[in-house]
């Protein structure tokens, strides 16, 4: 196993949407998609396809793995390094969870299609943070991206956050 | 009665390693049994039956993960893991030489 990845090694900090717009799951990925894409990290032309990838990847099956969190991602030739945001839905999505109840924190993944490995180690991060309950809560909770990124950057320090 | 503790090792050999997809296939066959399930990957210890935990493991192929099944049928759950693990591959291909 590498070096252990954290938040700031792949979130894109000028990315973040803590106030998303979209009513439903395939606007909320479109907008989180389109940030990454605004931030630059995407390559040209990339960001419908992402898009469309991202959807049908979650048609296949729900990344809504309960508590309020869901993990959308994609394997794609567009990126080189793991690149991932997070968006905030005060008012809850339907992501058709797990456990059927509605996703407040969603953290978005763009995996390199080579290096299965990255995928998997940043995974590890964000699972070792999202099944602490005072973490979630804490993200639910962020209103800026300023809180939102200090909030990851504290949790880099701290494992048990 | 003492209940029956089952324990063995399984290593990932499908190319793409415990991502999301297969750590659900784990945890559905994980929740059709009655007894409790622990993974550990030598440095993580997750319980089996939560996704969110065994999505933490990050298991890349090669990884070999120690699974402890603790109750009556554990014996089953564990030829059924070691089955989904290293037969079946996740339903996924093996790294390409």
């Amino acid at each position: 196993m590498g070096d252990k990845m954290k938040f700031s090694d792949f979130i894109c900090f000028d990315a973040l949407v803590p106030v998303m717009s979209g009513p439903d799951r395939d606007s909320a990925i479109g907008e989180l998609v389109r940030s990454l894409d605004n931030a630059g990290k995407l390559g040209r032309g990339n960001c419908k396809k992402i898009t469309d990838a991202v959807i049908s990847r979650e048609r296949e099956a729900s990344t809504g793995m309960g508590k309020g969190v869901a993990v959308p991602h994609v394997k794609h030739k567009a990126v080189k390094d793991v690149v991932a945001t997070v968006g905030l839905c005060g008012a809850g999505i339907d992501f058709s969870a797990l456990d059927k109840q509605p996703v407040y924190s969603v953290i978005l993944l763009v995996s390199p299609a080579d290096y299965p490995d990255k995928h998997l180690q940043a995974m590890e991060h964000i699972f070792q943070h999202l099944q602490q309950e005072k973490f979630r809560k804490f993200l639910r909770q962020c209103q800026t991206a300023g809180q939102i990124e200090d909030l990851l950057r504290e949790a880099d320090e701290n494992p048990s956050l | 009665m003492e209940t029956p503790v089952c324990e063995t090792e399984v290593e990932i050999k499908n190319a793409d390693g415990l991502h999301m997809r297969p750590a659900m296939q784990f945890v559905d066959i994980a929740n059709r049994f009655k007894c409790a399930v622990t993974v550990s990957s030598g440095q993580t210890e997750a319980d089996g039956k939560s996704i969110m935990q065994m999505s933490m493991l990050a298991a890349t192929v090669g990884t070999k993960l120690k699974i402890k099944a603790e109750g009556a049928d554990a014996p089953q759950l564990v030829d059924a893991l070691r089955e989904l693990v290293e037969v079946k591959l996740f339903g996924e291909p093996p790294p390409e030489k």
